[in-house]
């Protein structure tokens, strides 16, 4: 009988969130901030439309700036929700219960964010469909042999696949939410959301099969999708590029920075909405410890790529001592700094349990990652082979109010999410809980 | 327990997955109707113990896989021959080159295949089913566990309702074959 409680008390706490939500106010606090960076992410949207990419910094020979660097931020960011849900669902590890869900959403509001920047990129955006294969009057296809064409094909893919993935695995949980709600709008938004479910044992057998076929696809579709972004660069003959350590170290850099954010939302979620019985501090030291993990491979990431530059010599070895310090010294020391010393205090599990110190931890972690990609990026473009054709970038206040922008589209998709969605895995909790498995 | 002469199906309620495993048990080999689960999440080998489990899904995922590669391949490899680009001798298909999208539509399609067969196979979506004129029902998606027999050839109502009562069970359903008005 205890067990039966134990069921409805996670069904009560999870599915009664959206009618009942605990913090309104707050709620509509941040709803305002990111509405307001959203409205921003449009002006700049309109201002690149009306005036051209010449409102960006990007200029040759930084002819990617901010887009591309920001495009690489935001998916990688992405991937840590697949690994979360996937990876750990394979490995059989249930504490990923409590964190699939919002992890997952993260992961698509974060490749929305990320796709739409190259999008941007393009000059004329509104011919960015040239990048399909297509039937067309000038009988050209794309350039099948170029990294640009299989960034396409990847991220509309990862795009499909983990939006299929989180949808299928939400669907259970919009039933629950159907039979319990009274209020007639609750039932038919997620009546129709949950497309009939009745949870009989065959539609199970059925729905587990997908889930675990699509978990056990998606690993290494992530692992696909960033080392494809890493051969943008590193298929190019760029000093700094041009090395085979960028595919695992662009993924593992990916994981780093999406774990860093989870961590975040995890401990922001848990305090707003008071699901400390469903997020306990395991959960934060478990995020804690794939962070540092992640973290550390980061870190050898870039003793390998020092490494190989000074093997290399030459151009190599310039771009290297270029980052070391040149005019963007600045940021390859902080990435190295705030990547790699506040982490260092996750060794210890007090730290790791505390939400405030992880919450700090994470975003040292994310913005360190981010100055990574801009440091990769910029440090390498802005000088190469030619010192005639040498230039450094500044970025704008459009590239900065874009990218501002661009994390209130994420944030006002992330609020909507936790204000009208199941925002954990219900049933996969009270599987563990119920005997099911 | 009206005296509808075929129902949509007789259903028992259970309050735990322990319960609902025994008892599909019990009733799976005895030849009173298609025996059907519920449960709030999926309980292992409840499905086989019914005899409904299939492969559909996993023979749809790798068929889908298949013709997501050899579509990807294709194409690339027939708008390389179809406008040829000779880029210093190099061959016009590249097979490592075209790796990633082969790789990348073999996961689309095997992904696609899959998830599409688990809707179609299971019918859904289908927003109205006889099983929601039950108000007891709605617990099947929080903590309630449910097993509905239903009516076969030569079906008998009071057996089943032996058989399911035998089972004790916190309840016993009929399920109106028709929605009622």
């Amino acid at each position: 009988m205890t067990a039966r409680g134990a069921e409805d008390r996670v069904t009560r706490e999870i599915v009664g969130i959206p009618p009942h939500f605990p913090a309104r106010r707050m709620w509509w606090v941040l709803f305002a901030v990111a509405l307001a960076l959203l409205t921003l992410f449009f002006v700049s949207i309109a201002w690149l439309f009306g005036h051209g990419p010449g409102v960006w910094g990007n200029n040759i020979p930084v002819a990617w700036g901010f887009p591309i660097s920001n495009y690489i931020w935001w998916l990688g960011i992405g991937h840590a929700g697949t690994l979360i849900s996937a990876m750990l669902l394979l490995l059989g590890q249930q504490w990923r219960n409590s964190l699939n869900r919002f992890a997952e959403a993260m992961t698509l509001f974060a490749v929305v964010c990320a796709g739409l920047y190259p999008i941007l990129h393009l000059g004329r955006p509104w011919r960015f469909y040239w990048m399909a294969p297509y039937f067309n009057t000038m009988s050209i296809w794309p350039q099948f042999k170029s990294p640009l064409t299989w960034d396409f094909f990847a991220v509309l893919t990862y795009l499909i696949v983990s939006t299929l993935f989180w949808y299928i695995g939400i669907i259970p949980d919009l039933a629950a939410a159907r039979d319990r709600l009274k209020k007639r709008r609750w039932r038919l938004f997620f009546g129709l959301g949950a497309l009939g479910w009745r949870g009989s044992a065959t539609h199970w057998s059925r729905w587990n099969q997908s889930y675990r076929l699509t978990a056990a696809i998606a690993v290494p579709l992530v692992v696909s999708v960033h080392s494809e972004i890493s051969l943008l660069f590193a298929a190019g003959p760029v000093p700094g590029w041009f090395s085979t350590v960028f595919p695992p170290y662009f993924v593992v850099g990916a994981a780093f920075s999406g774990f860093a954010v989870v961590a975040m939302l995890t401990v922001w979620l848990r305090a707003m909405l008071g699901l400390h019985n469903l997020v306990t501090a395991r959960h934060l030291s478990m995020l804690g410890c794939m962070t540092l993990a992640t973290g550390m491979m980061t870190a050898y990431g870039y003793v390998a790529e020092a490494f190989f530059a000074a093997y290399a010599g030459g151009r190599e070895l310039q771009t290297l001592l270029d980052r070391f310090h040149g005019p963007y010294a600045w940021s390859y020391w902080g990435a190295v700094i705030l990547n790699f010393v506040p982490i260092q205090a996750l060794w210890w599990r007090r730290v790791r349990q505390a939400p405030v110190p992880l919450f700090l931890i994470g975003l040292s972690a994310a913005i360190g990652m981010w100055l990574e990609r801009y440091m990769l990026l910029m440090s390498s473009l802005s000088r190469d082979w030619l010192e005639s054709s040498a230039g450094l970038f500044h970025a704008s206040f459009w590239d900065w109010g874009l990218f501002a922008g661009s994390i209130g589209l994420f944030l006002t998709l992330f609020l909507l999410f936790i204000r009208f969605l199941p925002i954990m895995s219900a049933f996969e909790i009270k599987e563990v809980e119920g005997g099911g498995g | 327990m009206t005296g509808d002469p075929r129902p949509y199906a007789v259903m028992a309620e259970f309050a735990d997955a322990d319960a609902l495993r025994r008892a599909a048990a019990d009733l799976a080999p005895r030849r009173l109707g298609r025996i059907e689960a519920f449960s709030p999440f999926p309980v292992e080998g409840l499905a086989a113990r019914l005899g409904t489990r299939d492969r559909k899904v996993p023979a749809a995922t790798l068929i889908g896989g298949i013709v997501g590669a050899v579509c990807g391949f294709a194409m690339q490899a027939a708008t390389n021959l179809d406008y040829p680009l000779w880029i210093g001798g190099r061959p016009l298909v590249a097979v490592p080159a075209f790796m990633l999208i082969t790789f990348e539509l073999a996961v689309l399609g095997a992904v696609l295949a899959g998830i599409g067969t688990m809707l179609i196979a299971n019918r859904l979506p289908r927003f109205h089913h006889p099983l929601f004129e039950v108000e007891a029902f709605r617990r099947a998606s929080d903590d309630r566990f449910f097993l509905a027999v239903l009516p076969g050839a030569d079906f008998d109502r009071d057996a089943v309702g032996k058989a399911l009562a035998a089972l004790d069970p916190e309840a016993i359903y009929d399920v109106p074959a028709e929605p009622a008005a």
